[in-house]
């Protein structure tokens, strides 16, 4: 239960350093202890990537009334085997006007920090890479180091539509990263602690109903969680936000002039921050790799975070199979008209949470405050606009 | 002091040296981010977290990219073509020198250096949540009136000559204005 | 309010999603190689001759008078009359074409070759599986590429294949119709004439 699956991959990771323990000098031992629990890493989070290529054209292919790709390997999921050796094989053209340095190195300075974050994302009971006292911080603060490499990129294409996809992804992301720090800030108010180890922690134990205590069974925490949730899509540039990339409107924005590995490297990127937002609204809002209810917690942690990011992402493909593609002036008024000021006011919902000390009064007092200006918000940016259905002179 | 700090500061003073001297404008810009990383990577070997990571969200995150935006609208385009070494150039490399050995003699002389080392201190989140809001409020508040009035400034500026009309006609609220002089606002559209 | 629209649409791309599974109507994918969808009755592709029997250029109802080849908008077909006669469905001997080449490539499919065809003689296929990887001379079909059966023309459109052997019915019956009034009106003719002349010359009297 606890022990035994549970810690399998912890009780190897002992087992196999004790064994090097004995072949290597002990000067040694803390870089292969290193080495062996960033290695999975490596490993897993590419390999969720291939299967997710597959699962999305499969999944987009259902919504749209079709089989998605069926034809390599049983029912199609060898595809990205396909892919990847597509990607391998194909010739790498660089611009004769690019920088070649810059246009080199954007990929590289796009991947490396869309690894780095996962280091901190607690994947099972004690299985977290780096249990750092400002988890949280590091998350953001290397994550906001990947839109220079966007800007790189878009930049050394010398291409007036890569530029322009540039600019317009570095402002995207600007934009969305200030709901999603500040929806982050609630869970951190009530936790008291930065570190992501202790968050998962406080969302142990389950209510009197069997709810388990996981914050996104709060009023704050759910709406911190769409609020979240919307803004990591925009983070990660995928539809509807995906104005950066989309193809009918600026063909593929900052890597147009990529080709073969190094767009490989780019759709690897962006897939890997997916998984790490998921991951992280999982560890703040879901509870980590805690079970949801008390009976199913003989199957492991790091099985149940997992269903749980596999769950995430098949709201995302079900998102982009839905929407249609914001236009960037839509998403820009979006983003700071109406995202911000429910973050503001998720914000001090949680602090009415905090204050307000437990008892059904703070349930009325935080849903009604969330509610309320939702609906407030939402009436008010709306107020101006004609929505109706479009009225033709003529043609009827 | 170990061999981490000497290739941590090498490579900042290699970057900051690289930021001086390179042609074209935006690899400069970016190797200003590499020397606002080479500092996070100091400060994080001091063992100051928050201290690092801030730098790193904000400097390399934000000032960053502000920096590069900044070179595209104004400048943007071909590196110049004119020498990166002046011929001022030798005076001021002159000064700098006397500059570095005035400083240094001053910080080896003074009494900070002569002290024992304090005990490390704590700098954990939670301290510097704290200090900020009871020691420090007032700087703080400061500096948010600083913030925003900063960003007022460039929504100002920012602002297109019609909607900026549009905004003093309705500040002015005088009866006598004709329509001349106030223009209606220019409705919808994205050209100008 | 707010949002509904999009929980609105989840619903539906969800509803999509797992219709798909179980109803046919919800994913209409035909697996192109190795299933077809069928085609409707009125579906065309290229024109072909018809022929009645089982003697292809025997039965070829075509008779060469180079209509479809002047009608013909991009002039694709190629006629070349032959120099003696075959008989035809009704048994007239009638010219048949020596050559009748049609060029695939430059075909268009306006069918205008079939409307005016007076014999019922060219029709359009259905058939478009023709990639061919000749690309000079590969999509150029003669007569003996073009000639399917009239069983194959019932089989492809079965209500026009029934107009078309009507009407050819209709012809023969009328013809068949003309041939016995003509064959009455001689036997008449010749029945009067015979009795004009035994009028006309008295009864011989024998001395």
């Amino acid at each position: 239960m606890i022990n035994g699956l549970d810690q399998i991959f912890v009780t190897l990771k002992y087992w196999l350093v004790g064994q090097l323990a004995n072949v290597l000098p002990a000067s040694l031992l803390p870089l292969v202890s290193v080495l062996l629990s960033l290695v999975p890493i490596l490993v897993v989070f590419p390999a969720l990537f291939a299967i997710t290529t597959v699962l999305e054209r499969k999944g987009l292919g259902r919504i749209q009334n079709r089989y998605g790709p069926n034809r390599v390997g049983p029912f199609g999921f060898l595809q990205f085997a396909a892919d990847g050796i597509k990607a391998i094989i194909k010739e790498d053209v660089v611009p004769r006007a690019a920088d070649k340095v810059i246009h080199f190195l954007a990929p590289v300075v796009l991947v490396v920090p869309a690894f780095l974050v996962y280091s901190v994302l607690p994947v099972g009971r004690n299985m977290v890479a780096m249990d750092i006292d400002a988890g949280l911080l590091f998350f953001f603060a290397v994550g906001a180091a990947s839109e220079l490499a966007v800007f790189m990129a878009g930049w050394s294409s010398r291409n007036k539509y890569s530029l322009l996809g540039a600019m317009r992804a570095v402002a995207q992301m600007v934009s969305y990263e200030i709901p999603l720090i500040l929806s982050t800030v609630t869970v951190v108010m009530i936790v008291g602690s930065l570190s992501t180890v202790d968050i998962v922690a406080k969302q142990s134990g389950y209510h009197a109903i069997g709810l388990p205590n996981w914050f996104v069974f709060t009023p704050w925490g759910f709406a911190g969680f769409i609020l979240f949730l919307i803004s990591a899509n925009a983070e990660a540039n995928r539809s509807p936000f995906d104005m950066p990339e989309g193809e009918s409107e600026i063909i593929a924005g900052y890597f147009i002039e990529y080709s073969g590995f190094k767009f490989a490297l780019f759709f690897l990127a962006e897939y890997l921050g997916l998984f790490a937002v998921s991951g992280l609204a999982i560890t703040l809002f879901l509870g980590g790799w805690h079970a949801p209810l008390a009976a199913l917690e003989f199957i492991p942690s790091w099985v149940w975070f997992f269903a749980k990011l596999l769950g995430l992402i098949g709201l995302f493909i079900w998102t982009r199979g839905t929407l249609p593609r914001l236009r960037v002036d839509q998403l820009m008024n979006f983003a700071w008209k109406f995202m911000l000021p429910m973050a503001l006011i998720n914000l001090l919902a949680a602090a009415c949470w905090h204050l307000i000390g437990a008892g059904a009064t703070r349930w009325i007092v935080c849903t009604l405050l969330v509610v309320g200006f939702y609906v407030l918000l939402g009436r008010g940016l709306m107020a101006g606009k004609k929505l109706a259905k479009r009225v033709y002179r003529y043609a009827n | 002091m170990g061999i981490t700090f000497t290739i941590i500061a090498g490579l900042t003073i290699a970057a900051a040296v690289a930021a001086m001297t390179l042609r074209n404008l935006i690899h400069c810009a970016l190797a200003v981010a590499v020397t606002f990383a080479g500092l996070a990577a100091a400060y994080l070997q001091l063992d100051a977290q928050f201290v690092g990571f801030a730098q790193i969200l904000v400097y390399i995150g934000a000032v960053s990219i502000l920096i590069v935006f900044a070179v595209l609208l104004t400048r943007g385009g071909e590196p110049s073509q004119e020498k990166v070494f002046s011929a001022a150039s030798v005076t001021g490399i002159g000064v700098t020198l006397a500059v570095l050995g005035v400083l240094t003699w001053a910080i080896t002389k003074s009494a900070v250096i002569q002290r024992d080392l304090p005990p490390q201190p704590e700098a954990t989140v939670k301290q510097i949540g704290d200090a900020l809001m009871t020691k420090y409020v007032l700087p703080l508040e400061v500096i948010g009136l600083l913030l925003t009035a900063a960003l007022i400034g460039a929504v100002i500026i920012a602002m297109r000559d019609d909607v900026a009309a549009d905004v003093r006609r309705r500040n002015k609220n005088s009866p006598g204005a004709s329509v001349a002089e106030n223009p209606p606002p220019h409705v919808g559209g994205y050209n100008n | 309010m707010l949002g509904e629209g999009i929980i609105k649409g989840m619903a539906e791309t969800a509803r999509n999603f797992l219709g798909s599974y179980v109803s046919d109507e919800r994913l209409t994918t035909v697996q192109y190689p190795e299933e077809r969808s069928p085609q409707i009755e009125n579906a065309r592709q290229f024109p072909f001759l018809v022929f009645d029997g089982n003697d292809p250029m025997a039965g070829l109802r075509c008779v060469a008078c180079q209509i479809c080849e002047k009608e013909c908008p991009p002039k694709c077909i190629y006629i070349v009359k032959s120099k003696d006669k075959k008989p035809d469905y009704k048994g007239q001997l009638q010219l048949y074409p020596a050559t009748f080449d049609i060029d695939l490539s430059v075909c268009m499919s306006c069918q205008i070759c079939v409307e005016v065809c007076p014999f019922e003689s060219i029709k359009m296929d259905t058939e478009y599986e023709l990639s061919t990887a000749d690309r000079f001379g590969g999509l150029l079909v003669n007569k003996h590429r073009l000639a399917k059966s009239n069983d194959h023309y019932r089989k492809i459109h079965p209500k026009d294949a029934a107009d078309s052997d009507a009407a050819l019915a209709m012809e023969v019956a009328k013809t068949q119709a003309k041939a016995r009034a003509a064959a009455e009106a001689e036997a008449k003719a010749a029945a009067e004439a015979k009795a004009k002349t035994t009028a006309a010359q008295p009864a011989p009297q024998s001395p």
